[in-house]
C-alpha cells in the first residue's frame, strides 16, 4: 500500500516547482536566491521527466533530463556571470536595488 | 538492447552547419589575433556565413526538402521563410550598427558570435520537430541574448538589463520544460507529431496535460513580449545597447512565432478552442498595452519596446482563428513589422552620434536639417501606424481579413481601436520632426552599410505597401505545411 508510486514524483516535482516559483516572486533580498529557485524548477522538471519515462517505460524522458542539466549548467554560469558583472558597476545584490531601469 | 538509429541525413542541415561552423571557427580563429583586427575579422565573417546560409536556403528551399534525425528536424518550406526572415534580422542589426560598434568598442570578436548563436537557436526553433529540439534552440538563443543585453559591462544599466532579462527569461523557460514535462507524461511523446496523434486519438485530454498545455503558451508567450508577459522588455530594450536591442526586437520574436506555429497549431491542434482562448486573451492585453503604455514614454527605445508589444498583440489576432487565412497574415505581418523596425532602429543609430537619439525630444526639428532622413522616419512610422498606401497597413489588413472571416469581429474591432489610438505616438514622433524648431546641429554622416540598411527597409515598406503580390505568394507557397 506505501509502495511509492508516480504521482508522489509528481506532487514532489510540483512542490519544488511551486518553492522555486514562490523563491523568484516573493524574495526580495538576494539575486543568488533566485539563481538557486531558477535551478529548482529545472530540478522539479527533472524529477517529473524521470517519473514520467519510468511509468511510461520510455526512455525519452531521461534523456530530456540530460539535455536539460548540460541546459542548466550553462544557464547557471551565465547567470552569475551576468551577476558579477552588475555586482562591479553597483556594488550590490538587492533585489530591491535592481531599480534603474523602470517607467 | 540494440537500439535502432534513424536515418540521419545532414544536407536539410546546412545552413546551420554553416552558421554554427562560422560561429565556432571565428571564435577559434579570433585567438590569434588581437581585439580590433578580430572583431573586423568576426564581422564580415559573420555577414559571409548569414549571406551564404540565406543562399543556401533559398536554394534549398525549391529543391527536396524533407525530415531528418527521425523529424525532430524538419526544414519545410515554412522554415524556410522563418529563418530568411532570421537571416535579415541578424544580418541588418550588424550593417547598421557597424560604426556604432566601433564607437562603442563593442566591434569585437565575441559580439558578433554570439550573435551567430542566436541566430542559430532561432532557426533551429523555427525547424523543430519535437519539444526537446525547441528546447535547445530557445536556450541557444536566449542564452546567447542575455550576454548581448549585458555586453556593456562597464555600463551599470546594461548590466540590469542583462539580469532582468536573464532572471525573467529562465523563469519562463522553467515554466515551458514544466509544460513539456507534464505534456510528455500525458501523451507519452514529446515529437510534435506523437503529442498531436495522441491528444487527438484520446479525445479527452487530462486536466495535467491542459496545464502543460497553457505553461507552454505562457512561455512562449514571454520569449514574444506578448503581454502581460511583457514586463521585462521596455527595461531590456532601454537598458541595452542601440545595436543590441535591435538585434533582439526582430529576431526573437520571428523565431519565437515559428515556435508557435510548430506547437500551436501543430502539436495542440486538437486543443485549438483552449489555446484560441489563451491566444485572445494575450492579443487583447498586447494590443491595449502597446497602444496606451507607450503614449507617456520619452525615451524612444521604451517607446518602440510598447509599440513591439503592440505589434505583437496584432499579429496574435492572425493565430486566435486556426485558418489557413490567418497563419498567412501572420507570416506577412512579421516580415512586414522585420523591416518598419531594422529601419526604425538605423534611423536611430545613425541619429544617434552627437548624444542624440535616447530620448523622443533629441529628435526635434530634424526635417529642417535632414529633409531626407526625416522623410524616411516619418514613413516608417506611417507604416507602424498602419496607414495606407505603407506596407504596415497591408499587414493590418490581411490580420483583419483573417479574424472577420472566422467570425471573430469584436477582435479585429479591438485591434482597429488600438491601431487608432496608437497612431497617436507614432504621430506624434511626426509632428516632432517637422514642426518642432531644431536645436541640434543634425551633422552626423551616414555610413555606408547604415545608408544600405535604410534604404532597403524603406523600399521594402513603400514597394509591400503598393505591390504586396511577391510577398504575398512567396508566403502562400511558405504556409503550405498548414494546409
Amino acid at each position: 500500500m506505501s509502495a511509492v508510486g508516480l504521482h508522489h514524483y509528481l506532487i514532489l516535482g510540483a512542490m519544488l516547482f511551486v518553492v522555486g516559483l514562490f523563491g523568484i516572486f516573493l524574495n526580495r533580498k538576494n539575486v543568488i536566491i533566485i539563481l538557486m529557485s531558477i535551478e529548482l524548477i529545472l530540478l522539479a522538471v527533472n524529477i517529473n521527466f524521470v517519473a514520467f519515462s519510468k511509468y511510461l517505460g520510455d526512455a525519452t524522458g531521461q534523456i530530456f533530463t540530460f539535455f536539460v542539466m548540460a541546459v542548466a549548467a550553462a544557464e547557471a554560469a551565465i547567470g552569475l556571470a551576468l551577476l558579477v558583472a552588475f555586482f562591479r558597476t553597483r556594488a550590490t545584490i538587492d533585489v530591491e536595488e535592481i531599480d534603474s531601469l523602470k517607467g | 538492447m540494440s537500439v535502432p538509429m534513424p536515418e540521419i541525413n545532414l544536407v536539410p542541415l546546412l545552413p546551420e552547419i554553416v552558421i554554427a561552423l562560422a560561429a565556432m571557427g571565428l571564435l577559434l580563429a579570433g585567438a590569434w589575433r588581437d581585439k580590433e583586427s578580430g572583431g573586423t575579422l568576426a564581422g564580415y565573417g559573420a555577414m559571409a556565413a548569414i549571406l551564404l546560409a540565406a543562399v543556401i536556403t533559398w536554394i534549398g528551399a525549391d529543391v527536396k526538402m524533407g525530415e531528418t534525425f527521425g523529424g525532430m528536424f524538419i526544414a519545410d518550406p515554412f522554415a524556410a521563410f522563418m529563418k530568411m526572415l532570421m537571416y535579415a534580422g541578424a544580418l541588418f542589426p550588424i550593417l547598421m550598427a557597424w560604426d556604432t560598434l566601433h564607437r562603442l568598442e563593442m566591434r569585437t570578436l565575441e559580439y558578433f558570435v554570439l550573435i551567430l548563436f542566436a541566430l542559430l537557436g532561432g532557426m533551429i526553433m523555427a525547424s523543430s520537430g519535437d519539444f526537446l529540439t525547441l528546447y535547445l534552440g530557445l536556450e541557444l538563443m536566449s542564452l546567447s541574448i542575455y550576454v548581448l543585453a549585458g555586453y556593456r559591462r562597464d555600463d551599470a544599466l546594461a548590466n540590469e538589463a542583462g539580469l532582468k532579462y536573464f532572471v525573467l527569461g529562465s523563469l519562463a523557460s522553467g515554466l515551458f520544460l514544466y509544460g513539456v514535462s507534464l505534456i510528455y507524461g500525458g501523451t507519452g511523446g514529446i515529437t510534435f507529431t506523437a503529442v498531436q496523434e495522441a491528444m487527438g486519438a484520446g479525445g479527452t485530454t487530462h486536466l495535467g496535460t491542459r496545464l502543460g498545455v497553457v505553461l507552454v503558451a505562457a512561455g512562449m508567450a514571454f520569449k514574444i513580449a506578448a503581454a502581460p508577459f511583457h514586463m521585462w522588455s521596455p527595461d531590456v530594450y532601454e537598458g541595452s545597447a542601440t545595436p543590441v536591442t535591435a538585434f533582439m526586437s526582430a529576431l526573437p520574436k520571428i523565431a519565437g512565432f515559428a515556435a508557435i506555429y510548430r506547437v500551436l497549431p501543430g502539436a495542440f491542434a486538437s486543443l485549438h478552442e483552449q489555446w484560441g482562448v489563451i491566444l485572445q486573451f494575450l492579443s487583447v492585453v498586447s494590443l491595449a498595452v502597446g497602444a496606451l503604455a507607450a503614449i507617456p514614454q520619452t525615451n524612444i527605445k521604451r517607446m518602440l519596446a510598447y509599440s513591439s508589444v503592440g505589434h505583437v498583440g496584432y499579429a496574435l489576432i492572425g493565430l486566435v482563428p486556426g485558418s489557413v487565412l490567418g497563419y498567412r497574415a501572420v507570416m506577412v505581418y512579421l516580415a512586414i513589422y522585420l523591416f518598419m523596425n531594422m529601419g526604425t532602429f538605423a534611423l536611430i543609430l545613425v541619429l544617434g552620434r552627437d548624444g542624440i537619439g535616447e530620448s523622443i525630444q533629441d529628435y526635434r526639428g530634424l526635417a529642417h536639417k535632414r529633409p531626407v532622413l526625416a522623410a524616411i522616419m516619418a514613413l516608417l512610422m506611417f507604416s507602424m501606424a498602419g496607414i495606407p498606401p505603407l506596407a504596415g497597413f497591408i499587414g493590418k489588413l490581411h490580420i483583419f481579413m483573417a479574424a472577420v472571416n472566422a467570425g471573430h469581429v469584436g477582435l479585429a474591432l479591438v485591434g482597429v481601436l488600438a491601431s487608432a489610438v496608437a497612431a497617436f505616438y507614432y504621430l506624434r514622433i511626426v509632428k516632432i520632426l517637422y514642426f518642432e524648431q531644431p536645436e541640434a546641429a543634425f551633422q552626423m554622416p551616414v555610413g555606408g552599410f547604415s545608408g544600405l540598411v535604410i534604404a532597403v527597409s524603406a523600399l521594402l515598406v513603400l514597394v509591400w505597401g503598393v505591390q504586396p503580390g511577391r510577398l504575398l505568394a512567396w508566403v502562400e507557397w511558405s504556409v503550405t505545411p498548414f494546409m
